[in-house]
């Protein structure tokens, strides 16, 4: 059973806006993929249709062999066990660094204040800012917000992880320091799928590379067939813009 | 031509330059003032007989004014934050009816809609439901001012509410969190930063309009000084006792509210 399964996603806004037509994508347990295509061919909202923090207008989507469009199935347990990361951070900026992280843990898992506490201190010692536990968010760098956020949906324990271009937002000495914790998260074991415009990331990381236009997957394959040897012409075009 | 001529002119430059206030120009001699009438006041009252006796006539009213201020505020609170909270509702049903009652209030001035809810509607409903002269006067004019300021309550939450970031409410969805629990550990701890000031507001702005319940007869001050000064002819004093009486009550409040709303955001003065 795959970690992820959509099929035959679909996604339309105000009845006009195409942004997803028909997007059939399985993730393997353990597995990275990188999901990369011009501005506004439908990746985040495609991401956010996994969570189903976007309602996807037809198709199948499931975590863990759970049927999200079922309306029996309780989203929020659902969410809990998908973790999601977004370019701007979105920390809860009158809660600090610790009580972000606390949050959820102690809401949704039902966890004792000590429990999320010291979950907390462990998934903030594993992005590597351990010493801004009382600081609020506004005293962070860009950097380290964005790392407190991956804590934020660690602490959940989630099997999955969502990244909608996490460093678009950065400067650029800041990008390689989340880089870097995606990067020991993935050699973790950890099943990601990421949209982002890092090629570097990409290479170092991704199982596989699914290059995205007009809502459609046109092609996917390893980071080396994507990159080196990719077969479409519109891959091809994409890959030259930004490369 | 015309412009060579005023060019022609001799012209002394005259220098803009940024001066400085002096202290007597930027000295708050308005609190002087306002505490000079106020003293003036409290030597008529109590030095002059016909204000005293004014004033002893007035003052019963003056718990009635604080009591109604209380309870509206209060029940006002309660209509307002389900108001605001409706009209953010995904509830097609709870937010067209707390649209149309936000947008039904406030399309009528205060007054007549006072006499309209208090004299007309309440009555009507308690007599439909059975309970025909179940509101006493009283309760019907403090209901009418509640419903009137929970429609402008519930605009203060709905804006609130708004004022947040679409991407505070993912965040806290995305970790799992209902609905529920987004709004009120997430959203509305935000929120509170921008509610609270005019709610504050409308507080005073209660205290001032309950002086319109004097109109379906609440013996509040404002009801009071109009009995006492039609039946003794003493307008002057009357109606000087009852606007220090009210002045004295709304700074005394707002000085209250000014400590409040510090108290509420001590820790976080640095925040944003
Ligand atoms: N909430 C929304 N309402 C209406 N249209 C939307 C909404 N969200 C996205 N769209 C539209 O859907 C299309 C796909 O948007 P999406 O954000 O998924 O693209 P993207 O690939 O993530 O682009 P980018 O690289 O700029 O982030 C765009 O045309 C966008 O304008
Ligand atoms: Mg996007």
């Amino acid at each position: 059973m795959s970690m992820i399964s959509v099929q035959g996603l679909h996604k339309t806004f105000n009845k006009t806006i195409h942004a997803v037509q028909g997007v059939d994508m399985t993730v393997e347990e353990g597995e990275v993929v990188v999901i990369v295509g011009p501005s506004g061919c439908g990746k985040s909202t495609m991401l956010r249709c996994i969570n189903l923090l976007e309602v996807p207008t037809d198709g199948e989507v499931a975590i863990d062999g759970v049927d999200l469009m079922d309306k029996k199935t309780d989203l929020d347990l659902v969410r809990a066990e998908v973790g999601m990361v977004f370019q701007g951070f979105n920390l809860f900026p009158h809660l600090t660094v610790i009580d972000n992280v606390m949050l959820a843990q102690k809401k949704v898992r039902k966890r004792s204040k000590e429990d999320a506490e010291a979950e907390a201190r462990r998934q903030l010692a594993r992005v590597g800012i351990p010493e801004k536990a009382d600081s609020y968010p506004r005293q962070l760098s860009g950097g380290q917000q964005q790392r407190v956020a991956i804590a934020r949906s660690l602490a959940m324990g989630p099997k999955v992880m969502l990244f909608d271009e996490p460093t678009s937002a950065l400067d650029p000495e800041m990008i390689k320091e989340v880089l870097d914790v995606m990067l020991e998260l993935a050699n973790d074991g950890m099943t990601m799928v990421v949209v982002t415009h890092e090629m570097g990331f990409a290479r170092a990381a991704a199982d596989r590379v699914v290059f995205m236009d007009e809502g459609r997957i046109v092609e996917t394959g390893t980071p080396e067939q994507i990159f080196s040897n990719p077969q479409e012409d519109r891959t091809k075009l994409f890959l030259s813009q930004i490369l | 031509m015309a412009t060579e001529a005023a060019r022609g002119r001799a012209h002394v430059p005259r220098k803009r330059r940024a001066e400085e206030e002096a202290w007597w120009q930027s000295a708050p001699w308005w609190v002087g003032i306002i505490i000079a009438v106020m003293v003036a006041m409290g030597l008529k009252l109590l030095f002059d007989e016909d204000y005293d006796l004014a004033w002893s006539n007035i003052i019963p009213g003056v718990w009635i004014t604080i009591r109604s201020t209380i309870y509206i505020f209060i029940i006002a609170l309660v209509l307002g934050l389900l108001a605001g909270l409706g009209q953010v509702s995904n509830n097609v049903v709870a937010r067209n009816i707390a649209r149309a009652y936000v947008e039904l209030v406030r399309g009528i001035p205060i007054l007549p809609l006072i006499f309209t809810l208090a004299l007309v509607i309440i009555p009507d409903l308690s007599a439909a439901v059975g309970a025909e002269n179940s509101v006493p006067n009283d309760w019907r004019a403090i209901l009418a001012l509640a419903l009137i300021y929970g429609a402008y309550m519930a605009e203060i939450f709905r804006g609130g509410i708004q004022s947040i970031a679409r991407g505070q409410t993912e965040a806290g969805r995305s970790l799992g969190l209902s609905r529920r629990q987004t709004m009120r550990s997430v959203v509305m701890p935000q929120a509170a930063r921008s509610i609270i000031p005019p709610i504050a507001n409308d507080f005073i702005a209660i205290l001032k309009d309950t002086s319109l319940l004097s109109v379906v007869g609440v013996l509040e001050i404002t009801r009071r000084t109009r009995q006492y000064s039609a039946s003794s002819f003493k307008f002057t004093e009357a109606f000087f006792t009852m606007t220090f009486i009210y002045l004295a009550l709304v700074l005394a409040l707002s000085t209250l509210l000014t400590f409040f709303e510090s108290w509420m955001t001590r820790d976080r003065a640095g925040e944003r």
